[in-house]
């Protein structure tokens, strides 16, 4: 059931992922109803797949790279379907969709683990986990935002315009959006290493001092951005790059919190 | 026509021999009937004298029987019998005429089929095709470039450098859509003044026009300098003060007020004449290419009425479009 619920999420974000390819490849750039469908029906098989390792296992269901992969997917696909319709960020789901996708099928295709459910002691520890990856989530939302912003200042740029120039939303409100979800990745990561603090867990070591970069990294660009010395798509870029980092370090610090 | 006077007309409309139902559609561009008839000929006739009499002239018209009269007002609804193609002002303006005529009790079942029906498809043609892609006129791009960098313009800013027609044409736009102030600069201050009192705008020395620079969003440009005033060494300066702000530039003069390489920089946005022209061309081009598949809607939808109107086995299924 696991699995069939796991590949049901994988078929409606590629479903996803395929109906903006050819819809952008037909000229149709109207996606909003059976993207954003795909995406909450994704989202929803998710929820049962992760609903399912949780209540086999007895805690929250990150105890291998796999788990936290398709964790970090949900809570990219959650943030969109409820960022994404505030914003009015059209096409954003179509930004999204390869992403989740991504994630999700590095996560089918990695050997099967066993769940090591190092934090059952301690509910800080699984506090302190689940919040750092829905921080990657509002991370990787941003990514999402910032790669928009990019391609439409591009088209700006460019003074020709593609067709999907009409159709992405204003540079400013797209850096707007980054912003934002870059603010609450930052607060909820830093909540994490509160819950991490709460926990006892070593403020030492490569994987804190890991996780202590990315916090850094995300302070100096929101610290820049703050003081007006990021131009848009200085702001954008370094939002994707610094996403783009913590990605790669993503499996280091699983495998660090797996012997911790 | 006024719109008192709507209801009087179509009263004489529905007196003319043989006319059951009628709905008028007068806007700058088109004065159309639509009419359910058994005697399309003689409601012609008096539809022709009614129109004389008003106009005091022979007024050239031609008219459409069904099926052609369902698939005009289904192109008209549309956009696609418009001036300016996939325009959607026009889709308001039927919208009106029908209430006016259902207001009136002049409206048929089929012509309130017949108009229900032509709305469905002109949302259809609207959303499954690119009719209405992109803007077509230099004012329009101007508004939507300022909407892809800014999102809403109520809290921007704008300055004229050089009062110019075109300029103020482009000013007049981004008014439209509710800039916050206008600021106007020129070489001959009283100018300035005369064309920021005519916009509601605010007239500055051109001497002084850098200090506002911080403070402005959307920099309309016309002057008749023989140099580029804009350039990147006189902008990067003054872009430092703006604490990263986007700035939008629209250079109408010819030759150039701002040097092209100021569109390199970050941040900044420069478009010439040119480039917003071959954007409204491109837009229309692509309205044009989308015609065919909007025709092939309209087809469907009028096999879909024709159908409709064989089911009703009414004698009254006669319509007809007329115009002048």
């Amino acid at each position: 059931m696991e699995r069939i619920s796991l590949l049901a999420a994988t078929l409606c974000y590629l479903f996803s992922f395929g109906h903006t390819l050819y819809a952008l490849g037909a000229g149709r750039f109207q996606l909003g109803r059976f993207n954003f469908l795909a995406m909450a029906l994704g989202a929803a098989a998710q929820t049962w797949y992760l609903f399912l390792r949780g209540a086999s296992e007895h805690s929250c269901p990150i105890g291998n790279l796999s788990e936290t992969l398709i964790f970090l997917s949900w809570s990219i696909a959650l943030i969109y379907l409820v960022i994404g319709p505030a914003y009015r960020l059209s096409l954003m789901g179509a930004f999204t969709a390869p992403l989740v996708l991504l994630l999700q099928i590095i996560a089918l295709l990695l050997p099967g683990e066993v769940h090591v459910s190092f934090f059952r002691p301690n509910p800080w520890v699984e506090t302190h986990a689940a919040l750092s990856l829905v921080a990657y989530g509002a991370f990787g939302l941003a990514c999402v935002a910032g790669l928009m912003f990019l391609v439409q200042e591009g088209q700006l740029k460019s003074r020709r315009p593609a067709p999907i120039f009409h159709h992405l939303p204003p540079i400013s409100i797209l850096s707007e959006a980054t912003l934002r979800l870059v603010w609450i990745g930052f607060l909820l990561l830093t909540l994490s290493f509160v819950s991490g603090i709460l926990a006892h867990l070593a403020v030492a070591g490569g994987k804190f001092l890991f996780s202590l970069l990315i916090w850094l990294i995300y302070a100096a660009i929101l610290f820049a951005a703050k003081s007006g010395r990021l131009s848009g798509r200085r702001f954008a870029t370094a939002v994707a790059l610094a996403f783009l980092l913590a990605l790669i370090l993503l499996p280091v610090i699983e495998r660090l919190s797996g012997r911790a | 026509m006024r719109d008192n006077e709507m209801e009087e007309l179509l009263g004489r409309l529905r007196s003319i021999e043989g006319v059951s139902g009628a709905v008028m559609l007068s806007t700058c561009n088109r004065v159309e009937l639509y009419a359910s008839s058994l005697c399309p000929l003689r409601a012609l006739d008096g539809f022709r004298k009614i129109l004389s009499e008003r106009a005091g002239l022979e007024a050239p018209l031609y008219y459409h029987a069904t099926p052609e009269a369902v698939r005009h007002l289904f192109r008209v609804a549309s956009g696609l019998d418009s001036m300016v193609i996939g325009e959607t002002e026009i889709l308001g303006q039927v919208k009106k005429a029908y209430s006016a005529a259902a207001d009136a009790g002049a409206a048929t079942r089929p012509l309130h089929k017949l108009f229900q029906h032509a709305f469905h498809v002109a949302k259809s043609v609207r959303t499954e095709t690119q009719i209405t892609s992109g803007p077509t006129s230099v004012g329009s791009v101007a508004v939507e470039l300022a909407g892809k960098i800014f999102g809403s313009l109520k809290e921007r800013r704008v300055m004229i450098l050089g009062a110019g027609e075109i300029s103020e044409r482009t000013a007049r736009s981004l008014q439209s859509r509710g800039v916050k102030s206008v600021i106007v600069s020129n070489r001959t201050y009283e100018r300035a003044a005369e064309l920021a009192a005519e916009i509601g705008g605010m007239a500055l020395h051109f001497d002084h026009w850098e200090k506002s620079f911080a403070d402005i969003d959307i920099l309309i440009s016309s002057t008749n300098a023989p140099h580029a005033i804009l350039t990147p060494e006189k902008i990067a300066p003054l872009l430092k003060l703006r604490r990263a702000a986007p700035l939008f530039v629209i250079d109408l003069a010819v030759p150039r007020d701002a040097d092209p390489s100021i569109n390199e920089m970050e941040g900044v946005f420069l478009y010439d004449i040119d480039s917003l022209e071959q954007i409204a061309a491109q837009s229309l081009d692509i309205r044009k290419q989308e015609v065919i598949r909007c025709e092939s809607l309209i087809d469907q939808h009028v096999g879909g009425f024709l159908s409709w109107m064989r089911t009703i086995h009414s004698p009254d299924q006669h319509h007809i479009g007329r115009m002048a």
